[in-house]
C-alpha cells in the first residue's frame, strides 16, 4: 500500500495561513491503515489547526470529513458543497488524493497535509518499509521475491556493491542490504545459479523515466468513452 | 577493422602492455582537487611519474564533488603519466557515460575503471538525486560493446573511431556475502573486465582464501588482478578503517603495529610521532606487497595513497619494484589512427 506521514504542523499552518474556512479531508484507504490520514487523523489535525489558530489570535473555522477513497471521482464528488464553502482544502490523502480533488474541483485551493513516502508495508507495529518502486517491469522472479530496485540504495541488478557488511547496507546501520537478503534466500533455496547470470541494462522507459505512465484496457472501457 | 585490433591489443595502453609482457604492474591513485586548479594535478602527476605505470583518476570519490576524472585525466596525459579514468554509475546515465568516454578517448586516455560509486549520502551533496541507470557490470558491457562491436549501448553503429579502452573493474574480497564475492568477480570478468583492482588489503590470509576460490574458477587466467594496498597514516586512521568503513578488514595486529610505532617517543613531540607512524605505515605496505606478490594470480599492486602521493616512491622502492619496466613499442600502426 501507499505509505505516508503527516507534515509538520507548522508547515501545514503556513499552507493555510490566508484562509478563514479550512476543510481537512481524510482518506479511508492506505493512509488510514498507516495511521497518517484517516478519519481519526483528520479529526486530530482539524482540532490542532483550530486551536493553534486561536492561540495565534487568528481563529479559523476548521471542519473535517473523510471519504472512503480520495483517488476515485465517485467518492469525492459528494464533497462538492463542503469544498466550495472552504477557502482551502487540506487533503490528508496521499499525493494522488490531493490531485484527484484538485482535478475534480477546478476552483478549490488544495494543499497536502501529508508527505507521501513510498509503496510498502508494516513490518512490525509502528514500522513501515519500502518494498516496490513501481518500475513497470517487475524482476522479482529473478531475485526470489526481494526487490533490488526499491530496496538496494543503488538499484543494482547484478549483486551487492562493495559496501555490504554483515547484512547491512553501507548507507545506514538500520538498513538491510537487499543483496545479502537475495543471496541468503537463493542459497537456502539452492538457486544461487540465478546470481551468476548477468542482468543486462534495464529498460527504464517503463519506469518514471519514460514520463507519466498510463494504462488503457480496452476490454474494460465503457463503449461511449472508448469511442471518444 | 581498426588498427588497434590488428595490433592485437585491446587499447594498447601502457598498463595493458606491461601486464601482457608479464611484468608485475604498479598503479597509483590521483585524486583531483575540489577546485579548478590544474596545478594541483600537475604536481601530483610529477610525484607519481616513474613510480607507477598508470594512475587512477578518481571520479567524485566518496561522493565529494571534485574536478572531473576526464578533465583531470587530460592534464595527467599532458604530464606524461598514464591515467586510468574512474567512472561511477552514481552520477551519469548511459548517455553521459558514453559521451564522456568518447571524449576521454579522443583526449588520449586509454584505461577506464568501471565503478558503482559510493552512495551520495557519504559525500558533501547528500540531497542529490543519484542515477544508477547502469550498474558497474552493465557499464563494462557497454564499453566492451563500443570497443569490440563498434556499437553504442542502444545497438546503433559507431560510424567512425570507436573508444578503445583497457577496461577495469573493482573487486572487494572482504565485502559480504564473502562466499559470493568470487562469483561476483566472475561476473565482472564475463562482462569483460580486462583487469581488476581490489579493495585495500590488510588481511592477507583472508585474501588468500578468496584467491583460492578465484583459482578454482580459473578467473586469474582470464583477467589481470591487481591487489590494492595503501599506507596507514596513524593508529586513528587504522582504527577508523577497522571499525567504521564498510567492506574493509583491518586486523588488530596492524592496528597494534601502528599504535606501538611511537614507543619511546615523547608524547609532546608531535612531529616525531607523525613521522614514526608514517614510516611504519609505509613499512607495513611494503611487507603486504611482498606477501601479495607471492600469491598466484596477483599480477600487480594498486597503491592507494590518496592525499599522500609522496608515499608511493618509498613504497615502490622498498618493495623492490623499481625501476619500472619499459614497455614494448606498439606495432607501427598506432591506435591513434583509429579506423
Ligand atoms: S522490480 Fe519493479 S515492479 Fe517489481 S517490486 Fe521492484 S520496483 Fe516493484
Ligand atoms: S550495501 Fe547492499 S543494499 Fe546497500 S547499496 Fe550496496 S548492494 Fe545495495
Amino acid at each position: 500500500m501507499i505509505i505516508a506521514e503527516q507534515k509538520p504542523l507548522d508547515e501545514i499552518k503556513g499552507l493555510i495561513a490566508d484562509a478563514e474556512n479550512v476543510l481537512v479531508v481524510g482518506c479511508g484507504t492506505c493512509v488510514t491503515v498507516c495511521f497518517a490520514g484517516g478519519e481519526k487523523e483528520a479529526g486530530i489535525l482539524a482540532t490542532s489547526l483550530r486551536m493553534t489558530s486561536k492561540l495565534d489570535d487568528a481563529p479559523k473555522e476548521v471542519t473535517h470529513t473523510t471519504v472512503q477513497r480520495q483517488c476515485e471521482w465517485e467518492y469525492i464528488d459528494p464533497l462538492a458543497d463542503e469544498i466550495s464553502a472552504a477557502d482551502v482544502v487540506v487533503s490528508i490523502g496521499c499525493g494522488i488524493g490531493v490531485q484527484a480533488i484538485a482535478e475534480r474541483f477546478p476552483d478549490a485551493i488544495v494543499v497536502p497535509g501529508l508527505n507521501t513516502t513510498f509503496l510498502g508495508m508494516p513490518t512490525e507495529q509502528g514500522v513501515w518499509e519500502e518494498r516496490c518502486a513501481a518500475c513497470g517491469e517487475c524482476i522479482l522472479g529473478l531475485t526470489c521475491g526481494i526487490c533490488p530496485i526499491a530496496r538496494c540504495a543503488k538499484q543494482l541488478l547484478n549483486g551487492p556493491c562493495g559496501g555490504s557488511q554483515d547484512g547491512i547496507c553501507e548507507i545506514d546501520p538500520d538498513t538491510l542490504c537487499a543483496w545479502q537478503l537475495i543471496y541468503d534466500r537463493l542459497k537456502a533455496q539452492d538457486r544461487l545459479h540465478l546470481l551468476t547470470e548477468i542482468q543486462p541494462a534495464k529498460n527504464w522507459s517503463s519506469s518514471r523515466d519514460g514520463g507519466p505512465r498510463r494504462i488503457t484496457r480496452e476490454d474494460l472501457r465503457l463503449e461511449a468513452e472508448a469511442a471518444e | 577493422m581498426t588498427e588497434a585490433q590488428s595490433n592485437g591489443y585491446k587499447s594498447g595502453s601502457r598498463l595493458e602492455r606491461i601486464l601482457r609482457d608479464g611484468h608485475f604492474a604498479v598503479t597509483g591513485e590521483l585524486g583531483p582537487p575540489q577546485s579548478s586548479n590544474g596545478d594541483v594535478i600537475r604536481e601530483k602527476a610529477k610525484i607519481l611519474l616513474g613510480y607507477c605505470d598508470a594512475a587512477n583518476i578518481t571520479d567524485n570519490q566518496t561522493a565529494i564533488v571534485r574536478m572531473s576524472s576526464v578533465g583531470a585525466g587530460t592534464i595527467v596525459v599532458q604530464e606524461g603519466l598514464e591515467p586510468i579514468i574512474q567512472m561511477t554509475c552514481r552520477d551519469r546515465n548511459r548517455l553521459a557515460m558514453q559521451s564522456d568516454l568518447m571524449g576521454a578517448y579522443a583526449l588520449g586516455m586509454r584505461n577506464v575503471l568501471c565503478l558503482t560509486g559510493d552512495h551520495q549520502s557519504f559525500g558533501n551533496h547528500p540531497t542529490a538525486k543519484n542515477v544508477h541507470d547502469l550498474d558497474s557490470l552493465q557499464l563494462l558491457q557497454m564499453m566492451v560493446g563500443m570497443r569490440d562491436e563498434k556499437l553504442f549501448q542502444c545497438g546503433d553503429e559507431i560510424k567512425g573511431i570507436e573508444p578503445r579502452f583497457f577496461l577495469g573493474a573493482a573487486a572487494n574480497p572482504f565485502g559480504d556475502p564473502f562466499e559470493y564475492r568470487p562469483y561476483r568477480l566472475a561476473k565482472k570478468v564475463e562482462a569483460g573486465a580486462d583487469f581488476i583492482q581490489t579493495q585495500l588489503i590488510y588481511n592477507v590470509p583472508r585474501f588468500e582464501e578468496y584467491m583460492e576460490k578465484v583459482h578454482d574458477l580459473g578467473l586469474h587466467e582470464k583477467t589481470y588482478i591487481l591487489a590494492g594496498v595503501g599506507p596507514l597514516k596513524s593508529p586513528g586512521m587504522a582504527k577508523y578503517m577497522r571499525d567504521q568503513v564498510p567492506g574493509l578488514d583491518v586486523p588488530d595486529e596492524i592496528v597494534d603495529r601502528m599504535t606501538t610505532a611511537t614507543k619511546g617517543i615523547d608524547k609532546e613531540d608531535k612531529k616525531a610521532r607523525r613521522e614514526a607512524w608514517r614510516s611504519e605505515g609505509i613499512q607495513i605496505t611494503i611487507e603486504l606487497i611482498q606477501k601479495l606478490r607471492d600469491i598466484e594470480g596477483v599480477c600487480g599492486v594498486h597503491v592507494m595513497a590518496i592525499e599522500w602521493e609522496e608515499a608511493v616512491k618509498p613504497i615502490v622502492e622498498g618493495a623492490g619494484l623499481m625501476p619500472r619496466p619499459e614497455v614494448t613499442a606498439l606495432p607501427a600502426a598506432s591506435t591513434e589512427t583509429g579506423e
